[in-house]
């Protein structure tokens, strides 16, 4: 084999790597989707943030505008403090709303931006007020049966 | 009696003092081969030239078997995952078990067979036909003109060989998942890429499969140039490279996971 049909073939492996490399980074991880561009950080704090993780999304009507980068514990308030990046290109208003909420029912949990509806916006290491928990399911299968064995017992 | 027990362990010390002697001439070996690869990579055509042995040849195997393991985990994790009813999760089987642990690992360890073996053949058949004492003979040092280019060839084609593996197994997941079961094609990969991370997951692949590289590739020159100048030798030195290359991809396998993918 001379060396220019060793080059070539060698140059063709490269490339092909490289392709699948790229391959891998937009078509199968999250590279296209997470822009570097600006992004500025709020604070919330929830009671309890269920099964909620960092990197997790923040979406507002469905759309993710957002990345959760911190969850700290408040030793004070007892409450969980969760920073959150949202895109530069999105603003929302001081009184948006923010719940956690659970892709299906044993999905990803994330955390939902409900708009409110206040003139002025939402800046660069602000808090959000309203919070909704993260419903825990055990808590909700344990009080739908203590109801109904309060009422079977009524009934007897 | 006391003759059997007291044979007994000094052989047993002789192979602890034995092994760990050659773990040391290993590692002396391999800072020289560091300090020689300038002219490898000056002499670019000779790392070029074992890109092409060491690469381009394994690129068949690697195709082949990464497209049937992604089938097999297409079928088996389908078949996991429709219990639960969440079959839509199958690209994420699929691809996180490709790109974190089976594409690298799997893919070196065909990489120590196919062509860790080959290099630590040529070399022990290069001392055994005292080519390479010639070279020193002729002022050539061989471990700058044969042993480096070699283990740059496989140090670079290992991780594109890991990523072709991984991209080939997730094509494989995808034709066996979407084509023949019938998962949806759209949850299958938008829930993909929604969990794959770039720098969390496919870049520590990377360099997972970059320090399988250096392994298998110093593993193998080591036993060529160390192996036996016989006929005997180099074929026990081949069958060494390939069971103490599969053994330190795994060891090292279980480090890097426990260091990368623990935590958050």
């Amino acid at each position: 084999m001379s060396r220019t049909t060793l080059d070539l073939w060698v140059g063709f492996f490269v490339a092909v790597g490289l392709g699948a490399l790229l391959f891998l980074a937009l078509k199968v991880g999250n590279m296209a989707s997470t822009s570097s561009g600006d992004t500025y950080a709020i604070q919330a704090k929830f009671d309890n943030i269920g099964g909620l993780k960092v990197r997790g999304a923040v979406k507002s009507a469905g759309v993710v505008v957002g990345r959760v980068t911190d969850i700290q514990f408040d030793a004070e308030a007892y409450q969980a403090v969760v920073t959150i990046r949202i895109d530069a290109r999105y603003r929302f208003p001081r009184d948006t709303f923010a719940t956690i909420n659970t892709s299906g029912l044993l999905g990803e949990q994330y955390i939902g931006l409900e708009v409110g509806g206040d003139m002025a916006m939402l800046k660069e290491g602000d808090k959000i007020k309203k919070t909704q928990s993260a419903v825990v399911l055990e808590k909700l299968i344990s009080q739908f049966m203590f109801d109904k064995a309060a009422t079977d017992e009524g009934k007897k | 009696m006391d003759n059997r027990v007291t044979g007994a362990l000094r052989s047993l010390g002789q192979q602890v003092t034995g092994r760990i002697w050659r773990l040391g001439y290993a590692s002396r070996f391999f800072l020289a081969v560091l300090m020689h690869s300038g002219t490898s990579l000056r002499r670019l055509h000779l790392t070029i030239r074992e890109i092409y042995f060491t690469g381009v040849l394994s690129l068949i195997i690697i195709l082949v078997s990464g497209m049937f393991v992604g089938m097999v985990l297409g079928l088996q994790g389908y078949d996991t995952l429709q219990r639960y009813g969440s079959t839509e999760a199958l690209g994420v089987l699929v691809s996180l078990s490709l790109v974190r642990e089976l594409g690298p690992v799997v893919a070196a360890l065909l990489f120590a067979s196919r062509a860790g073996s080959a290099i630590t053949a040529e070399i022990g058949m290069m001392k055994a036909t005292e080519q390479l004492s010639a070279m020193e003979m002729m002022a050539v040092d061989p471990i700058a003109r044969v042993v480096a280019p070699r283990f740059w060839g496989g140090v670079i084609s290992m991780p594109l060989l890991a990523a072709l593996f991984s991209a080939m197994g997730i094509f494989g997941g995808y034709l066996v998942g979407v084509q023949l079961i019938g998962v949806d094609e759209g949850s299958f990969w938008s829930q993909m890429q929604a969990s794959v991370d770039f720098r969390e997951d496919i870049l520590n692949g990377v360099i997972k499969s970059f320090v399988f590289g250096i392994i298998v590739s110093w593993v193998a020159v080591f036993e060529g140039y160390d192996a036996e100048p016989t006929a005997e030798g180099v074929s026990g030195a081949t069958t060494r490279t390939v069971v103490t290359s599969s053994l330190a991809i795994l060891a090292a396998d279980f480090i890097l996971t426990a260091f990368m993918f623990t935590g958050t």
